[in-house]
């Protein structure tokens, strides 16, 4: 049987792409080979770790679990989109500053998922963000210091919102940063 | 992993989603969410030849009151589920249940109607699905039927869904307002699943007896069941401790109990017991 490849047009990190892929192709690996956006990991490949966790319409989504065709027209946020080096996101600079990560290699699915329990709950409570991290695995922190970089940034975005005088929505800090793709 | 080739088509109703699948003969899958699919294809468990993406039909995305019943769209995601204010107000239960499947991000993706659909024996959402006398909505080439839960879902992974047709809802019924519920589960670590879950309704008259109560288990064997044994004993009765801990003594009476490496049988039998009067003395002392 013939299958012919599809258009995928993307809004990712606030550029329009596209590429022709094939229907079975994984959204990640859309992102990663066609697109060049490294910065989202694959780990288990089986819906369980999280590393390949970004935001689709605003939403945090495993990308290992979603077709590239399912993803059409649809606007998606990779770590890519978080910050830049001058300018790290709130999630970025607290991973930094609480030493939320050691290899790393999670650390990109970690914080979009992070990112997505604080567009819920914009100051959870220490057992909420450990129920919000069911989704994702990290293999070196122990989880301790993950927790204090997301109660940490759950602090600076709650005072950015206030500093702007109304509340902003952690889905607006989202994908400000420069496109480094 | 990925899986083998297949052609993928988006159909923009259910007349055509149904039209599709006749076109495929048989090979065809729908999909949703493709939270159950998906993994499935990546293992190559399933190899469909083609598609048919149903995500994009608004009008399987709605959530209804039709008198005594609440009407559950099959694309409403286990998200939306747990904070729609109509499913909070009127079924709690299911707002419950549904926030507690899988993680954060498989809650934003997975649909009340696929899970339901694929009737995985360790899924959370058939217990409220038995418990509040749940009835798919199937949508085939000669119209709408109906199925209760009970007899739709005959086997681990197996549903009486016939050929060419499509679940387009769900529909809950509404307990009585001052019936109080819970989802509790024994889950398993590493991958979440319940080992065993309760889902629990009941509620007492103004003289304390409880004129009210749905008991339904999942998890332990092939399909989830209602613990109608424990729902007869407590029925009428004033709530005490002791009373509880005796109806729960028969939690496993209507189920098969499975045994597989993450619990035996008789592991099993006890948690349903254990975690039924839990869930019971949460909501009735």
């Amino acid at each position: 049987m013939a299958i012919e490849n599809r258009k995928v047009t993307v809004t990712v990190n606030g550029q329009e792409r596209s590429a022709e892929v094939e229907p079975r192709k994984l959204l990640v690996h859309y992102l990663r080979d066609d697109l060049g956006l490294t910065g989202t990991h694959i780990g288990c490949d089986t819906s369980q770790c999280g590393a390949c966790t970004i935001m689709v319409n605003g939403a945090a989504v495993k990308s290992c679990t979603m077709l590239a065709v399912q993803a059409d027209k649809s606007e998606l946020t990779t770590v890519e989109g978080l910050g830049t080096i001058d300018h790290l996101h709130p999630m970025q600079q607290s991973f930094w500053e609480e030493h939320g990560l050691q290899c790393g290699y999670c650390t990109p699915g970690v914080m979009m998922a992070m990112i997505g329990l604080l567009q819920e709950n914009p100051n959870p409570s220490e057992e909420e963000i450990r129920e919000g991290m069911e989704g994702v695995i990290c293999r070196c922190t122990g989880y301790q210091f993950i927790v204090s970089a997301v109660q940490k940034a759950a602090k600076i975005m709650a005072e950015a919102a206030a500093k702007d005088g109304e509340a902003v929505a952690a889905s607006q800090l989202v994908g400000e940063g420069t496109h480094r793709g | 992993m990925i899986p083998v080739k297949f052609d993928y088509v988006h159909a923009a109703t259910v007349d055509q989603a149904i039209k599709l699948m006749q076109d495929s003969d048989g090979t065809g899958k729908v999909i949703a969410g493709g939270h159950s699919l998906l993994p499935l294809m990546k293992f190559r468990l399933t190899e469909p030849d083609v598609l048919i993406d149903i995500s994009r039909i608004d009008q399987l995305k709605e959530v209804k009151v039709e008198g005594e019943r609440l009407i559950v769209g099959a694309l409403v995601t286990h998200h939306d589920a747990s904070k729609h204010p109509l499913i909070q107000a009127h079924v709690p239960l299911l707002a419950d249940t549904a926030s507690q499947i899988g993680d954060l991000q498989i809650r934003n993706r997975g649909t009340i109607g696929g899970n339901l659909a694929h009737a995985d024996p360790a899924a959370d959402l058939p217990a409220a699905a038995f418990a509040l006398d749940a009835e798919i909505i199937i949508q085939g080439e000669d119209g709408e039927e109906r199925m209760s839960v009970d007899s739709f879902i005959i086997g681990p992974l197996i549903t009486m869904l016939p050929e060419n047709s499509l679940v387009t809802g769900v529909s809950f019924s509404i307990p009585p307002s001052h019936a109080k519920s819970v989802y509790l589960k024994y889950f398993h670590p590493a991958s979440g699943y319940p080992v065993v879950g309760v889902a629990a309704m009941a509620g007492t008259d103004k003289a304390g007896a409880i004129d009210y109560i749905k008991v339904a288990l999942t998890g332990v064997g092939d399909v989830a069941f209602r613990a109608e044994s424990v729902e007869q004993t407590l029925l009428g009765q004033k709530p005490s401790e002791k009373m509880i801990r005796e109806a729960a003594r028969l939690a496993a009476e209507e189920g098969e109990m499975g045994s597989d490496l993450f619990a035996s049988a008789e592991y099993r039998e006890n948690l349903c017991k254990v975690y039924t009067e839990r869930a019971l003395r949460s909501i009735l002392l």
